[in-house]
């Protein structure tokens, strides 16, 4: 390592990149280049990288970047890897995406947090479709800078036309993406040619070498931006004191400065500013401090604090780039859980306008993206929050969305603008509530989800409890699957998206009915546990019943009463739930009705069994 | 408007950040507390992060019984003087069979009274989420690892179970059993960790500082004699020799590297010229390829 490392540090500030490339534009080799003549990779570390069969003097550096067993056994590497090294100028955080698998993905991942991207490009071959792809994610990442390394020089004898060439046809494409701050350097990795040192080999280029430019890029400053700051922790004191922790995120403040509680708009003075090594009269953005404030106004953890002038966007629908993160797709309606700043929100994509083409750059239709698809769309969320778009402040534009039963990060978004559609409808309030609907029925409003395969026999279960609930002077309704797709949603097919509608339009009706005071029998196969969580969410957990027919497939397909099992074996039916399209069954269902065990009659008993138990039935 | 960060007050800020959301979103979070040194620096970076409160979580330590003394004095003495609640976990089996690293060997050893002993205490705890001071440097098979990493009710650690991590926004979402380690100093360096030492004069084990210590060359290491429980060799006689470590562990385990770095500086000044990785003094991780990925998947830390 660089013995003036021992000397002063403090003026040393921190740079992140991201490389993108593969293996073949010779990426790996850059970046043992920069490591190693940087000293940043440890001797033993080089040692091991040192391949036995190797005649080549260099270490084998995807040895070095290459972390873990697993992939190295499978001759693939699929994940982000960070690496750190220093000169005298900066400190530099490098994430590197190897491989091709999952490279929308991780290379994402590796972008969010980026100031600069190396773009890699093989000068033997040129431009490829992958270099748009790369360059494509870089600017929906919000990255702005780039380097555009025309690597493998010495194949091609420095040749400044054949650099020219190339260095042009990419202006173009950066053009296209918006990227406008682009700088091109010639460089040959193996050589290491304009890497840490100007080459002789490339007298007609005058630019810096990479790492002259790594050192002297300005990075980018949210400090100048309107004040922002999430609240992550609210800290309790003795006598009513209350500091809010958390990092500021844009801009600055000074201690009297006027903020803005967010969402609530409440407006109070910062009190303090509040550090370990004591209070300071002023901070800006990327500091982590606490602040209190002057008057006692409610803050909790997920608030944004902001500068009165420039206020963030208040809605609780906004339209968004969305990167797809999951195996599974992202189904329009379905509800994912979303963190946007500190906060949790509920939210689901309204419309998917269409995802991006990555070799044209098109916009397609789409009902569903896919791993590793980009995509714009609307979302709407369960209540407003405060944002920014994600061009104002990558900090606070910037979302993930997380599955609801596997909690994997599925999806991560940047917020283009809000959408107001919302913001001029407030809910009506009428005076004769539910529970004077309740009293004159005589019973609670109730919904009663009947799910299982096709064949299970809901519709026969809820019909003859549907009966007896009449008998006792209930007031009921059905909503059976088959009938509702011949009306309301008749629009509607068999895809994973469609039935996520089919079965949000259906939640939505069972709720105006139970709130109109009616127990609602619900007949729908409702494959996934997605939609029956959120109904449960919708309609409250004490008005809702999740009633799992339990017959197996081989005997629903036996007994077949409509016939479909034969046609969907026949190849007439797409998507069949249990043979081509996935039933997921309850995990906990609030009534189990096995029915290979029990008779219809005795079905029938353990469900209003169960609704008296519950109070639904007086 | 106050002058733009440098680089250690940016991994500085990161860090607290990344302690606030565990404290604000896991409902019964723990800090492995190792005594070495990124552990204090761990431990300093909370008393900042929750400052003027005090952390809101306790600090856990899995003692082997194979520590130096002068780290569990240290430990004593730390947990004090800051009033902080220390919790020292030992593996009862273990201890019961008289495991150690000389009688059984660095790996079982280290399985039973580190791995092992650490998944006791986070079960009976019930802890949800343990902060560590892994750093991304250490060890390539570390370069990938998230700040948030995932671990299964068996405390398992699976490649395909980790979360991408987006931004500053962290998924602590978990399933039944599952928990989560979480590692504020994945983006620090071991000079950064000195650096820092320095700057903000943190309290550190004297171990770290060179000093004549009786030692014995052993399998290419030099082993201190801690304290009677060492075995000597027939051949071999403990002499008295300058030397530092630059980890702690156990002490039949950790090799010392010979150094008159006896101040904070001679110790940044020594790494700034060093070309091997700290963790080449460790036993433990010399062993088939990829071992330490291997040790991780079974739960070390």
């Amino acid at each position: 390592m660089d013995a003036t490392l021992s000397g002063n540090t403090a003026h040393r500030d921190l740079l992140r990149l991201i490389t993108c490339g593969s293996v073949d534009d010779g990426k790996s080799t850059l970046i043992g280049r920069l490591l190693a003549d940087a000293g940043a990779v440890p001797e033993d570390q080089l040692r091991g990288a040192v391949p036995s069969s190797g005649n080549n003097s260099l270490p084998d550096y995807a040895m070095l970047l290459d972390g873990l067993q697993a992939e190295r056994e499978q001759g693939i590497t699929i994940d982000v890897g960070y690496r750190f090294f220093t000169t005298p100028r900066r400190r530099f955080i490098l994430a590197d995406t190897p491989g091709h698998e999952q490279y929308t993905r991780n290379m994402a991942t590796a972008a969010s947090a980026a100031d600069v991207a190396i773009v890699l490009v093989d000068a033997s071959k040129g431009l490829l479709s992958q270099t748009w792809r790369h360059s494509a994610i870089v600017s929906t990442m919000g990255i702005r800078r780039v380097v555009l390394a025309v690597n493998k020089m010495d194949l091609i004898d420095y040749r400044q036309r054949d650099f020219a060439e190339i260095v042009a046809a990419y202006a173009s494409m950066a053009g296209q993406l918006g990227l406008s701050d682009v700088t091109s350097i010639p460089v040959s990795a193996l050589q290491g040619d304009n890497v840490i040192r100007q080459s002789d080999a490339t007298p007609w280029y005058q630019g810096p070498t990479l790492l002259r430019y790594l050192e002297t890029v300005e990075i980018p400053d949210a400090s100048s931006k309107p004040f922002r700051f999430n609240v992550q922790w609210v800290n309790r004191g003795a006598s009513g004191f209350r500091s809010y922790a958390g990092t500021i995120l844009g801009g600055h403040v000074r201690v009297g400065d006027e903020v803005a509680v967010q969402p609530s708009g409440v407006q109070s003075r910062v009190a303090r500013i509040i550090t370990f090594d004591g209070d300071l009269e002023e901070a800006r953005a990327g500091q982590a401090v606490s602040l209190t404030l002057a008057d006692a106004v409610d803050v909790s953890r997920g608030d944004l604090l902001a500068g009165c002038e420039h206020p963030p966007h208040l809605a609780d629908q906004f339209a968004a780039d969305l990167v797809w993160l999951d195996e599974a797709p992202m189904l329009p309606g379905r509800p994912y859980v979303m963190r946007l700043g500190t906060a949790t929100y509920t939210a689901t994509v309204t419309e998917l306008k269409h995802r991006l083409d990555m070799n044209t750059g098109a916009g397609r239709a789409a009902k569903q993206l896919d791993v590793n698809q980009i995509g714009f769309a609307n979302l709407g969320l369960d209540r407003p929050a405060a944002f920014d778009a994600y061009a104002d402040n990558r900090n606070t534009g910037n979302f993930i969305l997380i599955d609801r039963v596997t909690n994997g990060t599925v999806g991560a978004g940047m917020i283009r603008f809000p959408l107001r559609r919302a913001a001029n409808l407030t809910w009506q309030n009428f005076s004769t509530d539910r529970s004077a609907r309740s009293a004159i029925k005589g019973h609670r409003p109730a919904v009663l989800w009947f799910t299982g395969f096709s064949g299970s026999g809901k519709s026969t279960v809820a019909d003859a409890i549907d009966k007896r609930l009449l008998a006792l002077g209930s007031h009921t309704y059905i909503l059976d699957g088959d009938n509702i797709r011949h009306g309301l949603n008749r629009d509607l097919g068999f895809t994973d998206t469609d039935r996520v509608e089919n079965i949000r339009r259906v939640i939505e009706v069972a709720r105006l009915l139970a709130d109109a005071g009616l127990i609602v029998l619900v007949s729908f196969i409702s494959p996934f546990r997605a939609e029956r969580q959120l109904a449960r969410e919708r309609l409250g957990a004490d008005e809702f019943l999740e009633i799992f027919v339990d017959t197996s497939l081989a005997e629903c397909e036996r007994r077949d009463p409509k016939g479909l099992y034969r046609k969907a074996r026949e190849g007439k039916i797409a998507n069949f739930t249990g043979l081509d399209s996935a039933y997921e069954p309850p995990e906990t269902p609030d009534i189990h009705l096995r029915t290979a065990e029990m008779s219809v009659d005795q079905e029938v008993e353990l469900v209003l069994q169960s609704l008296r138990q519950r109070g639904i039935l007086g | 408007m106050p002058v733009s960060l440098n680089f250690l007050e940016q991994l500085e800020a990161e860090s607290i950040h990344v302690l606030r959301e565990t404290a604000a979103v896991f409902s019964n979070p723990v800090l492995l507390y190792s005594i070495g040194k990124d552990s204090s620096v761990l431990l300093h970076l909370a008393l900042k992060a929750f400052h003027p409160a005090k952390p809101p979580f306790k600090l856990l330590h899995v003692d082997t019984t194979w520590k130096f003394r002068d780290m569990i004095a240290f430990r004593d003495r730390r947990a004090r003087e800051l009033g902080l609640e220390l919790l020292v976990h030992t593996n009862p089996e273990g201890l019961k069979a008289g495991i150690g690293p000389i009688t059984h060997g660095a790996a079982v050893h280290t399985d039973v009274m580190k791995t092992e002993a650490l998944k006791q205490a986070l079960d009976h705890h019930g802890f949800d989420a343990a902060i560590g001071g892994a750093r991304r440097d250490e060890e390539p098979s570390r370069a990938k690892e998230r700040i948030f990493s995932r671990r299964n009710a068996s405390h398992r650690w699976d490649p395909r179970r980790q979360q991408p991590e987006l931004w500053h926004l962290y998924n602590n979402r978990l399933g039944p059993g599952e928990s989560t380690r979480v590692f504020p100093l994945s983006n620090w360096t071991e000079l950064d960790v000195w650096t820092y030492i320095a700057q903000e004069e943190i309290p550190v084990v004297p171990l770290y500082f060179a000093a004549q210590r009786p030692v014995v060359e052993r399998d290419g290491m030099l082993i201190m004699v801690d304290d009677s429980r060492l075995p000597l060799r027939p051949d071999e006689v403990p002499q008295e020799r300058w030397v530092r470590f630059r980890t702690l562990g156990c002490y039949p385990l950790t090799g010392a590297v010979e150094s008159r770095a006896t101040t904070l500086e001679a110790i940044i000044a020594e790494l700034a010229d060093s070309r091997t990785s700290e963790r080449q003094g460790r036993a433990i991780d010399h062993g088939a390829g990829g071992s330490m990925e291997r040790r991780k998947a079974e739960g070390y830390f």
